[in-house]
């Protein structure tokens, strides 16, 4: 196990190389750069810098420099643990990253449990009544809960908390709490306000786990050990738990590695139309302010987070079924 | 999700084929002559109509088709078409009778400024009403080659305006522009996995019959591309976008940018495919015979999982269609005077607005029974996918 980890955690520098080339190319793409930006929305609010000023801010934050020097030179800031200064904020990246990091990872977290909550009872009573009006439901919900895009799921329940009781459901924090340093009260404020984009995020990943669930426990139900162990009278509760259903879950784990990216690219949009303080508005906003360092060090943590979610599922999924050999 | 593994059913392919409900359709030994001797493509057939939700879908999706082709016969007013005035209208409703008798006609809507909130409310006038028609004239656009004025429902009087779905902000008729929306998000849903199949079929082609280093690498491609947030790229890939490109400039763009990172299920899936069946002995009969590598794959491998392809393909394509509305929706995909969905539902972004024109969100709804006719279709197309399995 021990080397089987250490070869998967090896593997991450490597990509992120990967990721860290291919990254810096996108953000450096689009014509112009920041400054461009900069005096665009200076002519906009009606005072102006000349080209020289421009120039020289360029020479200052190294843009006149050619493109893999740039990209060195980030490599090497990034190596120390220095994602660059945030020409938009006028704030270190790592400050503005390192702030909403903990709220992307838990908003992902909590969407994940709530979907796995969800989905697994949801596939054991659908499996194991067949074809009931339970089971047809479920299935409903489930081709909903797939169809359903989840900004929009999202924009309809803060339509109808609006419309029905005057809640304006957005961001994670009250507008006491927004500010405060953090307290005891503050998480309490927290967890009152991220059950619900976290329920909008997991809903389309528990319905396709569900039909996941449910298949595999149907294979499963009609094996003759079910009948060995019937005949033996086990109570049929205690039969379907103890073997089909943890037979069930293995090809479960072995989604989450796709799923997790998935969560991550859901949060991002869900957060921007919700406003809540993750990453994800704020990589929306220095991409269409060219602000790109920002832009690159959001999107590697991104890789990041996507990469360790990957590893820690395959990890996950070699400690649940011990048949899987560790290659 | 109903496809069952069960392998312990090895009798003859007809019995097979013909599911318990069924049975009697295949009794005879005429309908058995008739299984025997069916192809492919109608036993795929046979078995995708018993599943009657797909079959609806389908019929569903064949009428969705003549809107992608004709928007203009089912629009009645131009997409732009704007008036102040005219701002924020609710639904107005279509009536069918009228005292009783058949007659087509829509209400009337008066807008009244509310003196409190100086918002516009607009209300059903009962003492007046527009009366519209199928098939009546409006503005003129090319049918084939063909220049009509024909609609499917417009106004008899074409200098008024009825909004069946309402308007926006900027007074648009939003039939209209869901219809052009219509062609717009599920044509760039289609082309794209269309692209995406075409990548996957190749690449895992290569990958599965040749094998290899080129089996490696790209099997670490594809490893790569699913550990990467799909979202946060392509919203990077297309803010890379010059801005100046013209709308069918990016509109190709999106499209291909949609399916650099969608075709790796695929190219999966079609890997596994061709290392199961590079074995079977009619590829080595073709080989032994003397046909190109070309030849066998296009003419001997690929038909044999085709309705596969096929029905991963119906179901990557709501996927697409939910990305390019999101993306087109933070403002990164589609842009106006583009039409999508996306790009319609931009105009509900906050709370406000919404609670002010309800209707606004009837792009979303519309996403949704889109998707979900894809969604029941691919499943019906899947599980009909192998008509020799059980």
């Amino acid at each position: 196990m021990a080397s089987y980890i250490a070869k998967r955690l090896l593997v991450i520098p490597l990509l992120l190389l990967v990721f860290s080339i291919v990254i810096f190319f996108l953000i450096q793409a689009p014509p112009g750069d920041f400054m461009t930006t900069y005096s665009a929305i200076l002519a906009g609010s009606g005072s102006s810098m000349d080209n020289e000023q421009l120039n020289l801010m360029r020479i200052d934050y190294g843009l006149d420099k050619p493109m893999h020097i740039q990209y060195i030179r980030w490599m090497g800031k990034l190596l120390h643990g220095d994602m660059g200064l945030s020409l938009l904020y006028m704030l270190p990246n790592t400050k503005l990253i390192g702030d909403r990091i903990g709220l992307t990872v838990l908003l992902a977290f909590f969407s994940f449990i709530l979907s796995w909550l969800i989905a697994i009872p949801a596939g054991i009573y659908s499996a194991t009544h067949k074809n009931s009006i339970g089971d047809y439901f479920f299935t409903v919900i489930n081709y909903i809960g797939v169809a359903i895009p989840n900004f929009f799921l999202a924009l309809l329940l803060m339509w109808i908390c609006y419309d029905l009781w005057g809640l304006n459901l957005v961001g994670l924090f009250s507008p006491k709490y927004e500010m405060a340093p953090w307290s005891w009260a503050k998480v309490g404020d927290l967890l009152s306000h991220i059950w619900l984009p976290s329920l909008i995020l997991a809903l389309g990943g528990s319905a396709r786990l569900t039909r996941i669930m449910r298949a595999n426990l149907l294979d499963e139900l009609g094996k003759p050990y079910m009948i060995t162990g019937r005949a033996k009278g086990m109570s049929e509760w205690a039969l379907v738990m103890k073997y089909p259903v943890r037979l069930a879950i293995n090809p479960l784990v072995s989604t989450i590695g796709n799923y997790i990216p998935q969560l991550f690219s859901g949060s991002l949009v869900v957060a921007t139309v919700m406003n809540l303080q993750n990453i994800g508005p704020l990589l929306l906003q220095a991409l269409s302010m060219q602000d790109m360092y920002l832009s690159g060090s959001i999107l590697l943590v991104y890789c990041l987070l996507a990469i360790i979610g990957t590893i820690l599922s395959d990890m996950l999924l070699v400690w649940v079924d011990p048949r899987i050999r560790m290659e | 999700m109903t496809q069952k593994k069960g392998s312990s059913s090895k009798q003859n392919e007809f019995t097979m084929i013909a599911d318990k409900e069924n049975a009697e359709e295949f009794s005879s030994s005429a309908s058995e002559e008739k299984v025997s001797v069916a192809s492919n493509w109608k036993l795929v057939w046979w078995r995708y109509r018993k599943n009657r939700l797909a079959v609806i879908s389908l019929f569903l999706l064949f009428f969705v088709l003549t809107i992608i082709i004709f928007p203009d016969f089912y629009a009645n007013q131009y997409s732009e078409k704007t008036n102040a005035r005219e701002a924020y209208i609710p639904i107005q409703k279509i009536h069918f009778f009228k005292d009783g008798k058949v007659d087509l006609w829509a209400e009337k809507l008066v807008g009244k400024r509310n003196m409190k909130t100086l918002a516009m409310e607009w209300v059903s006038d009962p003492a007046q009403s527009v009366d519209v028609q199928f098939f009546g004239k409006g503005f003129q656009w090319k049918f084939l080659f063909w220049n009509t004025e024909r609609h499917l429902l417009v106004p008899a009087d074409a200098s008024t305006r009825i909004f069946i779905l309402g308007s926006d902000r900027m007074g648009r008729d939003q039939w209209s522009r869901l219809m052009y929306a219509t062609k717009t998000s599920l044509t760039v849903g289609m082309v794209s996995v269309l692209i995406s199949v075409l990548l996957g079929v190749l690449l895992g082609g290569i990958s599965g019959y040749f094998g290899g280093t080129a089996d490696m690498i790209i099997q670490r491609l594809i490893e790569i591309l699913n550990s990467v947030p799909y979202v946060p790229i392509w919203m990077a890939m297309t803010a890379a976008l010059p801005r100046n490109w013209s709308s069918e400039q990016r509109f190709f763009a999106i499209t291909v940018i949609l399916s650099l990172l969608g075709w790796t299920t695929l190219g999966r899936e079609v890997r596994g495919k061709f290392l199961s069946i590079r074995e079977e002995d009619y590829v080595l009969a073709a080989e032994l015979i003397g046909c190109s590598k070309f030849r066998i794959i296009a003419n001997h491998m690929v038909p044999t999982f085709l309705s596969h392809i096929i029905a991963t393909g119906t179901l990557m394509i709501p996927q697409m269609i939910v990305n390019e509305t999101s993306l087109s929706f933070l403002g990164l995909g589609l842009r106006p005077p583009a039409i999508s969905y996306g790009v319609m539902l931009q105009e509900a972004q906050n709370v406000k607005t919404m609670a002010q024109a309800p209707w606004l969100m009837i792009p979303g709804l519309v996403v949704v029974i889109a998707v979900l006719m894809f969604n029941l279709a691919g499943d019906g197309l899947r599980d009909a996918a192998d008509p020799y399995s059980k």
